[in-house]
C-alpha cells in the first residue's frame, strides 16, 4: 500500500461515497460545532423542510460571538449590545432545546468560543472530522482532526445528515525545522507563514504543519498555529497527534476514560502521515529566522518583524493598506503609538496566552493612553487564571478583565474599537473596519500586545523578558 | 431555489482591490440577524456609505450606469476571510448573479455555489483586462461554463460539474444528500463508537 499522508487518512476514513467527475464526495462529519450567528438561517432550513437533526448528540453549540463580556448588572440583565444580538441567543436557546442539542449556556460554567469549549471539554479528538459555522473551526486541527469552516447551508445539511458533500482538496506540508528563539512565540511563527506564503498561499489546500519547531509546541501553541491556517487561505491545519496530545486529552473532561482511553490512543496513534507520502506542495521554514512579528496591513499576509520597517512598493493594495494603516514606506513598525490593546480570541485566549500577558503586566502599568482589554476564551479559562491571581494582576494595570467570548476580535458585541485608532490585537484578522468602522488593528502575539501596552506603543516584547531575565 | 436561465448578459460592475474580504462585502456587526433576507443594503456598507451615512456617489455600486448590473468583477483572492454566508445572501440580494475574479476563497466560492451566484476565476490577464474597462458586457453561459466578450472572444472557466448541474437543473444539495440515506446509515454502522460512549455520556 503506498504511504498516505495524515489528510489522506482522516479523508479516507470518512468517505461515505468517494467522489466522481460528476458528484463531490459525502463525508461523514464526526462532530458539528454551534454558535449563535451562523447557525439559525440552518435550523429555519430544517424547520422549512420538516426535517429533523440526525444525530443530536454529535452537534455542540455554545453563546460567544454576540455575548456581552461585561458581567449582568443588579437587576441580573446582561448589557446586550442589541435587542437583536439577545433575541439571536435566544433562538439557539430554542432551536438547541426544541432538537436536543446540548448547549454550553451562561448558567453552564463551561461557555465561551467554540474554538476553546471544543478542546478543553475533550469533544476535539485525533482522527475526527469537526466542522463549525467558523472560519476559524481549523484551530481543532492541532489534534489531528480534519476541522475546517462551512456556511449556514451546509450547516443544514450537517444537522440533517450529518455529512457533507466535498471536493478532495490538495495538501501542501509545511515544515519548520530547528528551534523558535527565545522570546518568539507560536502566533509570530504563523504570522512568519502567513507572511511567506501569502494570505492566499493555502488556497484549495489542507495544510500539515511539521518538523522539531512545531512538535515542540504545546497543545495551546499548536491551536494558535491550526487557527490561522485560514487567513493564508488554506482549507484547514493539521498537526500529528502525539504525547503532547495525548497528555492534553487524558485531562480533558469528555474524552475517553480508563481503558476505553488507552484502546482509543492506540487507534489516535496511527493519525499521522507515513514515512515517505507525497503533498502536493511542500514548504521549508528555518524556526530560527522567525522573530516576533506582526502585521502591518489590512490582511494577515502583510507582515514584518517587529523590529523591521514598513515595506515599500507592493502596488495599489500595499499602498492602500499604508494609507488605512497610517504608515509610510520605510517607517520603523516599532514606536507607533497604540490607542487599544486587545487580548483574547481563539488564536490566543487561552490559559497560557493569559499567563504570558500577566509575566509582562506583573508590577507594571497600561500606559495612561491605552485602553486594554483582557478576554479569556473560556468560563474555564477564566476560573483557571483567577485562581493564579491573573486577574488581580491585569486589573492593578489597569486594564479591562471581562467575561468569556469573541469580543473585540469580530466587534459584533459592542466591544469596539473607534474610528482611527490603532488597536494591537492578539485575534487573527486585520481587515479594515474588523474591529470597528475606520479601526486599524496590528495582530501580534500576547506578549507583543502585553508590551505595546505598558509602552504606549508598538514595542519588542524581547526587551521586557530581558528585563526579567536580569 | 429556482433554475436559472443558463445564459444571461449584464454589463459589469468592477472592484479592482485584491483580497476583498467578507468582512468589506458585509461588516460583522450586521450579523446579529437571524434572516437570510435583505442583507443587500448592507452589502460593502463601509465603502458604499459616507461617513454621514449618505451614499458614496464614487462607489461603483452607486453609480447609475452601473443599476441593474449582475456581474461583479474583482481583483484577486475575493471573498477571503470569514465562513459567513451572509456574504453571497448581502450579493444575490443586491441583484448579483457571477463574480469574476483570478482566484476566490474556498468557502465563499462554496457559499456563492449554494445561492445561485456563479464564481467564475479567469487568467489574470483576462481578469485584468476586465478590470480596465468597467461597465463592459459579458454573456456568461453556465451550461458551456464560458464568459463571452462583445468582441466575441470566448473564454471557459472552470466549473464543478455538481455544482453546474445544481445551478442549470435546480437541484438541491440537501435533497441530493437526504437520498443518500441507505448510505449514510451504513457507514454509522461501521464507524468507530468511541466517540458516542464518551462525549455524548453527559
Amino acid at each position: 500500500m503506498s504511504p498516505k499522508t495524515l489528510f489522506e487518512k482522516l479523508w479516507d476514513a470518512h468517505q461515505v461515497v468517494a467522489e466522481t467527475e460528476a458528484t463531490p464526495a459525502i463525508l461523514y462529519i464526526d462532530l458539528h460545532l454551534v454558535h449563535e450567528v451562523t447557525s439559525p438561517q440552518a435550523f429555519a432550513e430544517l424547520d422549512a423542510r420538516g426535517l429533523a437533526v440526525r444525530q443530536p448528540g454529535r452537534t455542540k453549540a455554545t453563546l460567544d460571538h454576540s455575548t456581552p463580556t461585561l458581567a449582568a448588572g443588579a437587576d441580573g440583565r446582561l448589557p446586550w449590545s442589541s435587542g437583536e444580538a439577545e433575541h439571536q441567543v435566544a433562538t439557539l436557546r430554542r432551536n438547541t432545546r426544541r432538537h436536543g442539542i446540548e448547549l454550553f449556556d451562561f448558567d453552564s460554567g463551561r461557555r465561551g468560543i467554540v474554538h476553546v469549549v471544543g478542546p478543553e471539554l475533550g469533544f476535539t479528538q485525533p482522527g475526527m472530522t469537526i466542522v463549525c459555522g467558523d472560519s476559524h473551526t481549523a484551530t481543532h486541527g492541532a489534534f489531528g482532526a480534519l476541522a475546517f469552516g462551512i456556511g449556514s447551508s451546509e450547516v443544514a445539511h450537517v444537522l440533517a445528515t450529518q455529512c457533507l458533500l466535498q471536493r478532495k482538496p490538495k495538501s501542501l506540508a509545511i515544515t519548520v525545522s530547528g528551534q523558535l528563539a527565545p522570546g518568539v512565540s507560536a502566533k509570530d511563527l504563523i504570522l512568519h507563514v502567513i507572511g511567506t506564503i501569502g494570505v492566499n498561499g493555502g488556497t484549495g489546500h489542507v495544510i500539515e504543519y511539521r518538523g522539531s519547531a512545531i512538535e515542540a509546541l504545546s497543545m495551546e501553541e499548536r491551536m494558535t498555529v491550526c487557527n490561522m491556517s485560514i487567513e493564508a487561505g488554506a482549507r484547514a491545519g493539521l498537526i500529528a497527534p502525539d504525547e503532547t496530545t495525548f497528555a492534553w486529552l487524558a485531562a480533558a473532561p469528555r474524552a475517553p476514560k480508563g481503558a476505553a482511553f488507552d484502546a482509543t490512543v492506540a487507534r489516535w496513534q496511527a493519525f499521522r502521515s507515513d514515512e515517505g507520502a507525497r503533498f502536493d506542495r511542500e514548504v521549508h521554514i528555518d524556526a530560527a529566522q522567525i522573530r516576533p512579528s506582526v502585521t502591518w496591513g489590512t490582511h494577515p499576509g502583510q507582515v514584518a518583524p517587529i523590529d523591521a520597517r514598513i515595506p515599500s512598493g507592493g502596488g495599489a493594495d500595499a499602498d492602500k493598506a499604508r494609507a488605512y494603516m497610517g504608515w509610510h514606506e520605510g517607517e520603523p513598525v516599532a514606536g507607533r503609538p497604540v490607542d487599544v490593546v486587545f487580548v483574547g480570541s481563539c488564536t490566543n485566549g487561552r490559559l497560557s496566552d493569559l499567563r504570558e500577558v500577566a509575566r509582562i503586566l506583573a508590577g507594571r502599568r497600561v500606559h495612561p493612553r491605552v485602553r486594554m482589554l483582557v478576554v479569556p476564551g473560556s468560563d474555564p479559562v477564566k476560573r483557571d487564571a483567577e485562581a493564579e491571581g491573573i486577574d488581580r494582576i491585569v486589573r492593578e494595570a489597569g486594564a479591562e478583565w471581562r467575561e468569556a467570548g469573541c469580543s473585540m476580535c469580530i466587534a459584533m458585541n459592542g466591544d469596539m474599537v473607534a474610528p482611527g485608532q490603532l488597536a494591537v490585537s492578539t485575534s487573527n484578522r486585520n481587515f479594515e473596519g474588523r474591529q470597528g468602522k475606520g479601526a486599524r488593528t496590528v495582530l501580534a502575539s500576547p506578549a507583543t500586545a502585553a508590551a505595546c501596552a505598558v509602552a504606549g506603543m508598538i514595542t519588542d516584547p524581547r526587551a521586557f523578558l530581558s528585563t526579567e531575565a536580569a | 431555489m429556482n433554475a436559472p436561465a443558463t445564459r444571461f448578459v449584464s454589463r459589469t460592475v468592477v472592484l479592482p482591490q485584491r483580497n476583498i474580504d467578507t468582512d468589506q462585502i458585509i461588516p460583522a456587526r450586521f450579523l446579529t440577524t437571524t434572516e437570510r433576507a435583505g442583507l443587500g443594503r448592507h452589502a460593502f456598507a463601509d465603502w458604499r456609505l459616507r461617513e454621514d451615512g449618505s451614499p458614496d456617489p464614487q462607489f461603483p455600486f452607486n453609480r447609475p450606469e452601473n443599476a441593474g448590473a449582475s456581474i461583479l468583477v474583482a481583483g484577486r483572492n475575493f471573498g477571503c476571510g470569514s465562513s459567513r454566508e451572509h456574504a453571497p445572501w448581502a450579493l444575490v440580494d443586491l441583484g448579483l448573479r457571477a463574480v469574476i475574479s483570478a482566484e476566490i476563497a474556498d468557502i465563499f466560492r462554496s457559499n456563492a455555489q449554494k445561492n445561485g451566484l456563479l464564481p467564475i476565476v479567469l487568467d489574470e490577464a483576462i481578469v485584468d483586462e476586465l478590470i480596465a474597462r468597467p461597465g463592459i458586457e459579458l454573456a456568461i453561459d453556465i451550461a458551456a461554463a464560458t464568459v463571452s466578450m462583445p468582441d466575441g472572444r470566448c473564454f471557459a472557466f472552470p466549473l464543478d460539474a455538481f455544482a453546474r448541474t445544481c445551478l442549470i437543473e435546480g437541484v438541491d444539495a440537501l435533497g441530493y444528500l437526504l437520498r443518500q440515506e441507505a448510505a449514510i446509515t451504513a457507514f454509522e454502522s461501521s464507524h468507530p463508537r468511541h466517540f458516542e460512549e464518551s462525549v455524548h455520556a453527559s
